[in-house]
């Protein structure tokens, strides 16, 4: 019941959901008492390999290729097949990312194996099955999955497994999958700013309404950059075109699970919440105290944003 | 251009999800069943690209006698043909791509549309799946699409960016917020939508590869403290996440 999991790289930089689902991996062999390996595709994956080498698993299986520079359905699509086949891979993982939302379920469809995404929780039962937590009804009830047909194709909610470092023999082995591209990616554009995404922020300070204009986000702004957050919005603004969609949470919207997140002039709607439940701390910040977010906040201010972000902002920066 | 769509009801957002009785599923009864926001952009790029190019547009639904509901929502909307295709009992996500992907090869499609994903299993994946099971070009989470003589151009986001793809057809577009602005059906439409034929298509059923091992609601979060009130609280949380939580320096 080997593992292989895919570890994301983007521009040569390693995806912190791809380790973390590596750390998951090994935690699931070494229940089941056996191997993992992780795989790398593109180009410029030196920095890669060092980052997977710390997490140490039995095989690295590395396709380098210049077509695969940017991500690129079909070709890697081959390359996890290949790897998966080559390795007698029981289990298949990968971070739950636009590219492991897109790659994923090609793998189970391509494979004929059930795909189980957005899982929050792993547990390895004594007779080997594994059971899977994974939110449904937008968090509002959790779902527990077992596996009783292998491999399955398994991926993993970002921000919610620990990563641990670990020894491994770390054997790398190359691979030449061959593929033809349907859909080819022939361009990436980067945001402007290269502002931090929503989804990959371990602090997030989203804002909504209650800023009144659009303006005001300049205070949610300054407060993000002196925790070094990224910005998130509601719904309500991003409709009312104050921010982009990309800085919206929810249902609609992206989910997160920072470690710190900070909901100012936020009602939290249920909608809302749906994307944010798992954030480990929670403040909130409004005007109202029957708002519906100071039930899911650990802790409060009751007050006006515009009075309590900038005392906030220099109370930081002290 | 024949173009068709992929519709699925969930429940209305604002919807309590409660257990039932013995844990095995949610109480069905008193929730109100709407078309999933993403699968309403679909139906509109779907419905938009058939009035530039000319083409029919086909919703088709996989699921229980409620599913002909969803079509009933589309064709309201003004797609042309509906199609249920049968299902009985449960079935999981690769059952579920293997019927659909059945019941639409050989039709000839040269565009099928999707939600990005079902806000019910919220899994993201019937329509990728689909698309590599027809073995045809997927682009998921279009929010800016672009149709041309026998190919498309698609902008995706991705995490810090986005990614332009071009693919040929046939494909298949899985929707995301952005695209469009949906149309609301009009009470001609409905009136219309009551009396069309429904088709009804029967496939063949896979074996399921898991099984239900447990659903529960989440873990309540523990009531939080309100430090106080206005600017004068400040400190005071500050100090309390630097050294209760320890989330900040
Ligand atoms: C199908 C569907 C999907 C949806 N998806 C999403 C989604 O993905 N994400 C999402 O966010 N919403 C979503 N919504 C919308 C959601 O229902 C709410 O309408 C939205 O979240 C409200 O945004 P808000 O909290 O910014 O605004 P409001 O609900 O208007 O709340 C504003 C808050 O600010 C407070 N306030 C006002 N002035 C001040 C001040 N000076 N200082 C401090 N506080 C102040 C008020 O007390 C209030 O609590 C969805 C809705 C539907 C139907
Ligand atoms: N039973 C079904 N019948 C028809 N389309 C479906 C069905 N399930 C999912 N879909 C389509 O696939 C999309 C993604 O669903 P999911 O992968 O379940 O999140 C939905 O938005 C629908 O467009």
């Amino acid at each position: 019941m080997s593992v292989l999991v895919y570890v994301e790289t983007r521009d040569g930089v390693v995806k912190k959901a791809g380790i973390e689902a590596l750390s998951e991996g090994k935690r699931i062999a070494a229940k089941r008492g056996t191997t993992t390996a992780a795989l790398l595709v593109g180009t410029n994956l030196d920095a890669g390999l060092e980052e997977v080498k710390k997490i140490g698993p039995d095989k690295i299986f590395v396709v380098v290729n210049a077509e695969l520079s940017n991500y690129q359905a079909e070709g890697y699509l081959a390359a996890v097949k290949n790897a998966a086949e080559d390795f007698g891979a029981n289990v298949i993982m990968m971070g739950t990312t636009s590219l492991g939302r897109d790659l994923a379920p090609r793998i189970a469809a391509k494979m004929q194996v059930m795909l189980i995404p957005d899982v929050i929780a792993i547990n390895v039962e004594d007779d080997g099955n594994i059971v899977m937590s994974r939110p449904v009804y937008a968090g509002k009830v959790i779902l527990d999955i077992k596996s009783v047909a292998f491999p399955v194709v398994i991926s993993t909610r970002p921000n919610i497994f620990d990563v641990e470092e670990g020894d491994g023999a770390c054997e790398r082995v190359d691979l030449s999958p061959e593929f033809s591209l349907m859909s080819k990616v022939i361009e990436v554009v980067a945001s402007e700013g290269g502002k931090l995404d929503v989804t990959e922020a371990d602090r997030i300070v989203a804002g909504g309404r209650g800023l009144r204009e659009s303006d005001n986000f300049k205070l949610v702004e300054d407060l993000a950059d002196v925790l070094g957050a990224a910005v998130g919005a509601s719904r309500a603004v991003v409709d009312s075109d104050w921010r982009p969609h990309s800085e919206q949470i929810g249902q609609t919207g992206k989910t997160v699970g920072p470690t710190l997140y900070f909901a100012v002039g936020i009602s939290g709607a249920v909608q809302h919440m749906a994307g944010m439940k798992t954030s480990k701390v929670v403040v909130a910040i409004n005007k109202d105290a029957d708002a519906p977010i100071f039930k899911a906040a650990d802790y409060g201010i009751v007050g006006d944003a515009m009075e309590v972000l900038p005392a906030l902002i220099e109370e930081l920066k002290k | 251009m024949k173009i068709a769509v992929l519709v699925k009801l969930v429940p209305d957002s604002e919807a309590q999800i409660k257990l039932n009785a013995d844990k095995s599923w949610i109480e069905t009864r008193d929730i109100s069943w709407v078309m999933g926001p993403y699968d309403e952009y679909a139906i509109e790029e779907a419905l938009k690209t058939a009035g530039d190019k000319g083409g029919e547009v086909t919703v088709i639904s996989y699921g229980d006698e409620q599913a002909v509901d969803g079509l009933r929502k589309a064709l309201a909307m003004g797609v042309h043909n509906a199609v249920r295709v049968k299902r009985e009992g449960e079935q999981d996500l690769l059952g579920t791509a293997n019927a659909l992907a059945e019941a639409l090869k050989d039709n000839g499609y040269d565009l099928i549309f999707t939600g990005f994903k079902a806000n019910d299993d919220d899994c993201a994946a019937i329509g990728t799946m689909v698309g590599t099971l027809l073995d045809i070009p997927v682009i998921t989470e279009v929010s800016k699409l672009e149709v041309g003589e026998g190919n498309v151009r698609a902008e995706r986001d991705i995490e810090g960016g986005r990614e332009i793809i071009e693919a040929s057809m046939p494909c298949v577009i899985t929707a995301q917020k952005g695209l469009n602005e949906p149309r609301y059906a009009s009470l001609k439409g409905i009136m219309m939508a009551k009396k069309k034929q429904i088709e009804e298509v029967v496939v063949t059923h896979t074996e399921s590869r898991i099984e239900m091992a447990g659903l529960n609601y989440p873990p309540e979060r523990a009531a939080g403290k309100v430090v106080g009130e206005g600017a004068e609280a400040v400190p005071e949380l500050v100090r309390l996440l630097r050294e209760e939580a320890k989330v900040i320096e």
